[in-house]
């Protein structure tokens, strides 16, 4: 039984659809799921899939052409089955022509394709268009969400066709009643990471926000902090001989991995449909070679003394501009710090390296009169920017890490302890 | 615990039922003089002469019939069938008569026989010689259906169905006899209408029976390094079905399969399935899936032959597309 290909309402408030690309030649075998083609709706770029199983016979829009939501795009049907019938009167994408509104065209019906009669595994009934009928859900995930006091329309399904099922259910009574920011759960023993399953909230977020701003909805969070004392620190250090000596930036980094010990929620990684919190960290730090950027890691960064911080990173950096790093040393990182500081960059902002979260952009040092006790002092000042993966990490949630970090940049002898 | 074959262990129960209770004697084709066509009855002549092993002519109807009749008036006679779909011939008396003489004589006779023999297809045997006929059977009252898998099963299923006071289908398989067993020395009994949970796990369920079962331990073995754990049950006896051990598994893995060695069209797997969407509606977290044999007479060529039955990898791709990993 052939099928017909409807343009979609991939978003609710999509009325019609440029058809940028198929994906699939006309002739071409294609099984339900399989993506069809790109359909640019009013928000993004988004993906027709097949609703049931055939060849693709017939393209009626062309590409780069507009075509209301519910209008006939293409038909699905058997090698030798005859489509004229269906064919006709479709074709011009006029809204007079084809379904006239969104509201229409949910009502639009979609053949279902018959299922497969001799395959020996009966496969279930393939369903129809996601944006259409009642929310799907398994009698189970029925049971589960009226047992949890939950609407069962209101949680996203992750199974065919968006069949709400019991791990949807699940994800929901775990992230259910989040009104604030929930620590990530404590690590096992042993573990060197926690797998969080997205919240709904979770999901949420991450589906608005990427789609406002690129795959990655990242905002920045910037912070100037005192240095005086780091500065003051470091001079002290290097007076009692060589072996003490190490940079401002080897106390910046040491601060990080020691905050991040403390904020697991922004020592993560986005994983599409989880959230892996690490009970490590593994610093990255952004190097400039004659070839570009490169992030070597320090592994264990928080578990590293000062020296031990300064010795590592003068090393990495060296290799890095020898091009004699191996790829176990650049990869693996959990955060990672870029500074500029020493190119009398005063603030910027930096890319974040997915999976991770979160990058820090350290500014330059510099002498700044500020208010102190009331009178005006001269303090050496420097700005931090965190970029931040909003589907991971909320304002607050960076805003405390950044917190913290101030509170040991600004009184270093905490990274004694 | 000795290990043997699925063809000892039957010869076992028949030898330790005929010793028990003279009225037990055995009929049908080879049985006698050549032991069996799958040696199943090896020795018992020798042992227990030919007014209690009888070799018939050729002839499924006739000696079917002499069975019924000779259980009416007191024996318990097991009818051996060469093949099940030899017994096609004789399906008149297994239907008509053994299964409702009991109703139609108002309680007044009842018939204690047992009809066996192997049943489903082996190797390229061909489409008349390959069938599964369990659903067929099934489908009447007034008849026990058994389909056990394993050595142990068999012995202790055929001993209750040879006591059993009314008539008693017990589905062999020509693949069946030589595979081996532990089976424990000395009496034993497996009640008829009770399933067996042959593997235990959180995952999903496969309900299955007879051959099948061997091919759903496969699959549970493989899919358990997947990290995916079965729970298998056997259902032993297909009617009465035990639909209690079919709830509490369903209930438990809310999920299934179900796996037979036969076609789909009113299959056992069509009755499993009803029973557990009435039952288990609101526990389903998928829809159940089938196994089966593909829609078709067996092939004889071999490679369509594997392509028709079903196997471990069908049954693989069934598991893991209601469990949402596909």
């Amino acid at each position: 039984m052939a099928t017909k290909i409807f343009m979609e309402a991939l978003s609710p408030t999509m009325e019609e659809g440029r058809l940028v690309k198929w994906n699939v030649p006309e002739g071409a075998a294609v099984k339900s799921g399989d993506v069809l083609a790109e359909v640019e709706t009013d928000k993004a770029v988004m993906e027709l899939v097949a609703r049931g199983d055939g060849v693709l016979r017939k393209q009626l829009v062309a590409e780069g052409t507009t075509a209301p939501v519910g209008s006939l795009v293409g038909v699905i049907a058997a090698a030798d089955e005859d489509i004229a019938a269906l064919v006709s009167g479709a074709g011009s994408a006029t809204p007079a022509a084809a379904v006239p509104t969104a509201a229409a065209a949910a009502a639009a019906p979609v053949t279902p394709p018959a299922p497969a009669a001799a395959a020996p595994v009966a496969p279930p009934a393939p369903a129809a268009p996601v944006s259409t009928g009642p929310t799907r859900s398994s009698p189970l995930a029925r049971r589960l969400a009226r047992e949890s006091g939950l609407d069962v329309g209101t949680i996203a399904g992750s199974g065919p066709s968006g069949r709400v099922i019991k791990r949807d259910i699940e994800a929901a009574i775990a992230g259910g009643g989040v009104t604030g920011v929930s620590r990530p759960p404590s690590a096992v023993a042993g573990a060197d990471f926690t797998d969080q399953p997205l919240t709904q909230i979770r999901k949420t977020i991450a589906k608005r926000l990427a789609e406002s701003i690129g795959p990655i909805p990242t905002f920045y969070l910037t912070a100037e902090y005192d240095m005086t004392r780091a500065v003051e620190m470091r001079a002290q250090a290097a007076g009692l001989g060589d072996e003490f000596k190490v940079s401002v930036n080897d106390i910046v980094l040491k601060a990080v991995a020691t905050a991040l010990a403390a904020h697991p929620e922004v020592n993560a990684h986005w994983l599409g449909d989880k959230i892996r919190y690490f009970s490590r960290v593994h610093l990255g730090m952004a190097v400039a070679t004659d070839d570009g950027l490169i992030v070597p890691v320090i592994f264990d960064a928080d578990q590293k003394g000062l020296r031990e911080i300064s010795s590592e990173s003068r090393a990495l950096a060296a290799k890095a501009r020898e091009r004699k790093l191996t790829p176990e040393q650049y990869t693996g990182s959990t955060f990672s710090v870029s500074n500029l500081g020493m190119m009398q960059i005063d603030q910027f902002t930096a890319i974040i390296n997915p999976p991770e979260c979160g990058i820090l952009a350290i500014g330059a040092i510099e002498d700044t009169p500020v208010v102190v006790d009331g009178a005006i002092a001269v303090r050496k000042r420097m700005r931090v920017t965190m970029s931040c993966d909003h589907r991971v990490i909320d304002g607050a949630v960076g805003a405390r890490f950044l917190l913290d970090l101030r509170r040991m940049l600004e009184n270093p002898l905490m990274l004694v302890f | 615990m000795p290990i043997i074959t699925y063809r000892e262990a039957l010869n076992q129960a028949l030898r330790e039922e005929m010793s028990r209770d003279d009225r037990v004697y055995l009929m049908g084709e080879e049985v006698g003089v050549y032991n069996g066509a799958y040696k199943v009855s090896k020795g018992l002549l020798e042992e227990f002469g030919e007014n209690r092993v009888v070799d018939s002519p050729i002839a499924e109807l006739g000696f079917a019939g002499i069975g019924v009749g000779s259980a009416m008036a007191g024996l318990r006679p097991v009818i051996e069938f060469m093949t099940w779909n030899f017994a096609l011939l004789a399906i008149d008396q297994v239907v008509n008569s053994a299964a409702k003489m009991l109703y139609m004589s108002g309680g007044q006779y009842n018939v204690p026989i047992v009809f066996r023999g192997p049943n489903g297809a082996a190797l390229q045997l061909g489409a008349q010689h390959s069938q599964a006929f369990e659903s067929w059977l099934a489908h009447i009252p007034g008849i026990k259906v058994c389909s056990p898998g394993t050595p142990y099963d068999a012995k202790g299923l055929l001993k209750s169905a040879i006591r059993d006071d009314n008539p008693v289908v017990f589905l062999e398989g020509e693949m069946l006899y030589n595979t081996k067993g532990e089976v424990p020395e000395g009496e034993y009994l497996i009640p008829l209408g009770k399933a067996d949970l042959k593997r235990e796990g959180s995952d999903c369920t496969i309900v299955t029976s007879g051959k099948m079962v061997l091919v759903a331990m496969q699959v549970a073995d493989q899919l358990a390094k997947e990290g995916i754990h079965l729970d298998v049950l056997d259902l032993l006896t297909i009617r009465p079905m035990d639909v209690e051990a079919i709830y509490a598994s369903v209930r438990k893995t809310q999920r299934a399969v179900v796996l037979e060695e036969g076609w789909e069209i009113c299959g056992i797997g069509a009755q499993v399935v009803d029973f557990i969407q009435r039952e288990c509606f609101d526990h389903l977290d998928a829809p159940v899936l089938r196994v089966h044999q593909a829609d078709v007479p067996m092939p004889y060529a071999k490679g369509l032959e594997k392509i028709a039955k079903p196997d471990a990898a069908k049954t693989i791709a069934a598991v893991k597309q209601v469990m949402y990993r596909a």
